[in-house]
Formats: structure tokens, sequence, C-alpha cells
């Protein structure tokens, strides 16, 4: 569904992903792991168009190439991010925040349908639909931030870092929730640096260490390799 | 003075007021989404008026054509200067932009003064507004309850069309955040782009209102109105639609008001503006409307 090879991301003098290729198959869950500054970050980036990448790097979506894709642009292709901070508008209402997500949309039907499956998977969105999104909590604030990007009804789900700054328990709630939407036929890229949810989680992964792939096998493996076990699990 | 007085004067004032609202929603407007002044806003204003005079002079259109003529072109101006003057400037530190628009403003002043030349000319006064009417024994020109109305109207359709379309909410979303609002896939340059023509269309109404009510244009007459109403948008609060519109009812109101109430202040009219503004900017720097400031990330 997804490929992406040999990945080059400078920023001033900073060579932030040096050459990495991966790929995403349709129904898969996929994660990236590694320690802050490793490049995640700057990869999905790169994929939703928000930072260019080197020349001769190449980023593949169902056949097309996005390399040089305007972001609005790749989010229409099926293509939708949640930011890492989640970024949700604070001064509009949670409505109008899930609104926003499907901008580009032009079936009102769909788009009504949509929005009554994430006030399903979230209840508690649906109870603050009129609050500005910046009085909600964090844990709601991510959840708006996920259901905001649903309701794109994308392709390919990338979530930059979901659990950061929530309470464990929350945490646990999102990484079930994100399991029931990929029940739903929603694939999935995730960044973590909480290596041991997002592996128990994802389908495949890959390690990340100063901008190139150390590592990469599927979510057991990786749980299990001394190497990750060492450096991100703590064991 | 006696209170049929003050209501004329308040008449007065009110649409006074309302030309400043709608010059200064554009500041406020563009401010909120590039977060600098558009200082070639005042330009912007000018040369409406001098689009409605060739208009005239030129095309002899009958008024009415000319005024919706010079929206049309300010417009386009308006969007055009962004496209070439700022836009190129985006990722820039923010002093650049705000030297780029200084610059349009003092280039478009001085090209108008060498195409148009320095002397005044008469701006078009259809009768319809130059009538007097009577309300009760209040006596007014009719262009000072014009005003108010087409004021208000334009007012109303910016304020719905930011609050409650998607457009506007897209408006809203990136003024907060340009690249979250890119990832829900809008055309940010578009949005930014509207911003500029809306802000210029309602500078060239302004700009059209001020010429009926001062019919003297010259490649100047901008500075001052534009001035004024940059204070008018930092005092309701920059960056914020009813706050800009509250700082224009203000400064016009109370500027009418300060030349009627001591008569011997005429001469500091426009210097009260400036007073104003570092008085706002003392007490309140955020302004009357100010955004919060308070938010959680």
């Amino acid at each position: 569904m997804l490929k992406v090879k040999d990945l080059n991301i400078r920023y001033g003098g900073i060579h932030a992903v040096r050459g990495i290729s991966f790929e995403v198959s349709e129904g898969e869950i996929v994660a990236m792991i590694g320690a802050n500054g490793a490049g995640k970050s700057s990869t999905l980036r790169a994929i939703c168009g928000l930072v260019k990448p080197e020349k001769g790097s190449s980023i593949n979506f169902l056949g097309k190439d996005l390399t040089s894709a305007e972001t609005n642009q790749i989010v229409r292709q099926g293509i939708t991010m949640v930011p890492e901070g989640r970024r949700v508008f604070p001064d509009l209402t949670v409505r109008e925040n899930l609104i926003l997500g499907s901008y580009f949309r032009k079936d009102p039907q769909g788009i009504k349908e949509d929005m009554d499956w994430v006030y399903e998977i979230f209840p508690r969105l649906k109870e603050r639909r009129e609050q500005l999104a910046g009085t909600l909590s964090g844990g709601e604030q991510q959840m708006l931030a996920l259901g905001r990007a649903l309701m794109s009804r994308p392709k390919l789900l990338m979530m930059d870092e979901p659990s950061l700054g929530l309470a464990p328990i929350l945490v646990k709630e999102i990484f079930e929730i994100l399991k029931d939407i990929h029940k739903q036929g929603v694939t999935m890229l995730l960044i973590e640096q909480n290596a041991r949810m997002a592996l128990q989680l994802a389908h495949y992964g890959y390690v990340l260490e100063t901008g190139s792939i150390i590592l990469e096998g599927t979510g057991e493996e990786l749980a299990i390799s001394e190497m990750v076990k060492k450096a991100y699990l703590g064991e | 003075m006696n209170f049929q007085l003050f209501l004329q004067n308040l008449a007065n004032g009110i649409s006074l007021g309302s030309l400043y609202a709608l010059i200064a929603i554009g500041y406020t407007m563009v401010y909120g989404i590039l977060r600098f002044i558009n200082f070639a806003h005042g330009e912007i204003i000018m040369l409406a008026t001098y689009f409605v005079y060739f208009g005239i002079l030129i095309f002899s259109m009958p008024w009415w054509l000319a005024f919706i003529f010079s929206i049309i072109l300010t417009s386009l101006l308006g969007m055009g200067i962004e496209k070439v003057a700022y836009k190129p400037l985006r990722d820039s530190p923010r002093i650049s932009i705000l030297i780029s628009a200084i610059g349009v403003s003092f280039l478009i002043q001085n090209l108008s003064l060498v195409i148009f030349g320095g002397r005044p000319k008469a701006f078009c006064q259809p009768s319809i507004f130059t009538k007097m009417v009577t309300f009760g024994n209040v006596k007014i020109t009719s262009i000072t309850f014009i005003t108010p109305i087409i004021a208000g109207i334009l007012l109303y359709f910016v304020t719905y069309l930011v609050n409650n379309t998607k457009t506007g909410m897209a408006m809203r979303a990136t003024a907060k955040d340009f690249d979250t609002a890119k990832l829900m896939g809008i055309d940010i340059d578009k949005i930014i782009s509207l911003t500029f023509t809306l802000g210029s269309a309602l500078a060239a109404v302004g700009g059209i209102m001020w010429g009926l009510r001062y019919p003297q244009i010259h490649p100047f007459i901008g500075t001052m109105p534009g001035l004024k109403c940059f204070i008018a948008a930092v005092v309701g609060g920059i960056g914020n639609i009813p706050g800009a519109v509250l700082g224009g009812f203000m400064l016009g109101i109370m500027e009418i008001m300060l030349v009627a109430f001591l008569p011997g202040l005429t001469g500091y009219r426009d210097a009260f503006a400036f007073v104003l503004l570092i008085i706002i900017l003392l007490v309140r720097p955020t302004g009357i409307l100010g955004e919060k400031i308070a938010e959680k990330v």
C-alpha cells in the first residue's frame, strides 16, 4: 500500500533521516519505534508532505508517486495523520474540529455517517460536541484528534506518539480503540516511544536510530529481541 | 449642546465608526492568519477611490457600475499584492513580511503620485448620497445613514462567513495552525488569498464611502484612515473580528464627540486616535476583546 524508498531528510546541516526504506501493507498495523530524534516524526511528516525530502527519495501510495505532492493533495489520496501533541484547533468546537476532518469530502451523507461513527467510538466527544476543543482534557483531545482524522475516512492512518503525555490508563484505552478501528479496516502506521504498547499492537515493526532503520521484524520478534528489550523496554 | 445636536453627532459618529469598522476588519483578518500588519491596506483604500474616478472618467460608467468595478478591481489587487509581496516570504521571519508591507505601501503611494498626479481630484457625488434627510428634528445627509446600513450588512455577511461556513472554519483553522490545517486537506494558499481578497473588498467599500464623505481624492488619502483603522483593530484586540468592529465604532464615535464637545481640540482630531492607542497599549495591550492568552495545548 505504502512504499517508501531511500528516504532522506535534511534540516539545514542536520541529516535527520538517512536513506530509510520500508513498506506498509494493506490491513496491517506497522509500528516505528525509537528514541527522541531518531527521525520518526520527520518520516511521517515527509509522507504527508509537510517536510520535503531530498532528491532521490521516493514515496509511493497505492501506485501513485507522492514524493513531491502538496499536503492537501496527499490527504485527498487517503492518508491522514494525527500529529504529535494532538494539535486540535482549540478555539473551534469539538463538532467543528470533526467537520474540518472531513473538509475535502463532498458526500454529506457519508460525512454524517462517519460523524455518528466517531461519536459511537468516543461517546465523550458527543457529550461535549459544542464545547471548545481547548477546554478538553489531554485524553479527550487525543480522542478528538483521532476522531478528526477518522472523519477523512482514511485508507492509511498515521499516528505520531498517540500515548505522549497521557496517563497509563488512558494510553491503554486509546490502544484498545486503535485495535477496534483497525478491525474496521483501517491500515495504520504509528510511531511511539512507548515500545511495549506499540509492539503488542503492531503486526510489523521497525526500530529507528539516528535516522536509520537498525532492526525490523514482526511485533513479537521485536518484542523478544535482546536489543529492543535492553534499549526500549528497559528489561 | 442640546439633545438634538447630540443625536446629530451620534449619527455622524456611528456612520464614521461603521466605516472604520469595515476597514479595520481587513487588518484584523490578515493579522489573524499571517500575524503581521498589512501596512498597504491604506493604499488599497486610496486606489479604490481612484478606480471609481477613472471608471467614470475614462469608461463613462454610471456611478454604481464604477463602484462595483472598483470593488472587483481592488479585491483582485489585494489578492495580487499577497501573491507577489507576501507569499514568497511566508517562511521568512515575520519582520521581513512586515517590511515588505511597508515597501508595498510606499511603492503604491509614490507610483500613484507619478501616475495620477498630486493634485486632488473630485470624487463623484451622486445626489442620492448628498440629500438631506430629516429624522424628527435631526437633519443629516443620506450618506451618514447609508454608510452604517451597508457596513452592517457587510459585517453581518463576514461574521456569518467566518463563524458558520466550512470556509470560515478553514480560515479559523489556518489562523491557528498552518500544518494541521494542511493535514485537514485545506489548501491554505487559497484560504490566505481569500482573506486578502475579502479584506480588500471591504476596504474598497470603505474607501468609496470615505470618498463620498470627503469628496477630494489624492494619493495620500489612504494613510490617515489606514492608520486609524489599524488603531481601531488594535484597540478592539487585533486578530478578533468583533473587536475590530467595536474598535472602529468606538474610535468613530469618540472622534466626532471630541470635536463636538470640545471644539477647541478640533485640530487634534487625528492625534486623538493615537492617544487612544497609547492608552490601550499601556492598560490592555491585547485590546478590549483581545485573544485569550491562557490556552491548553
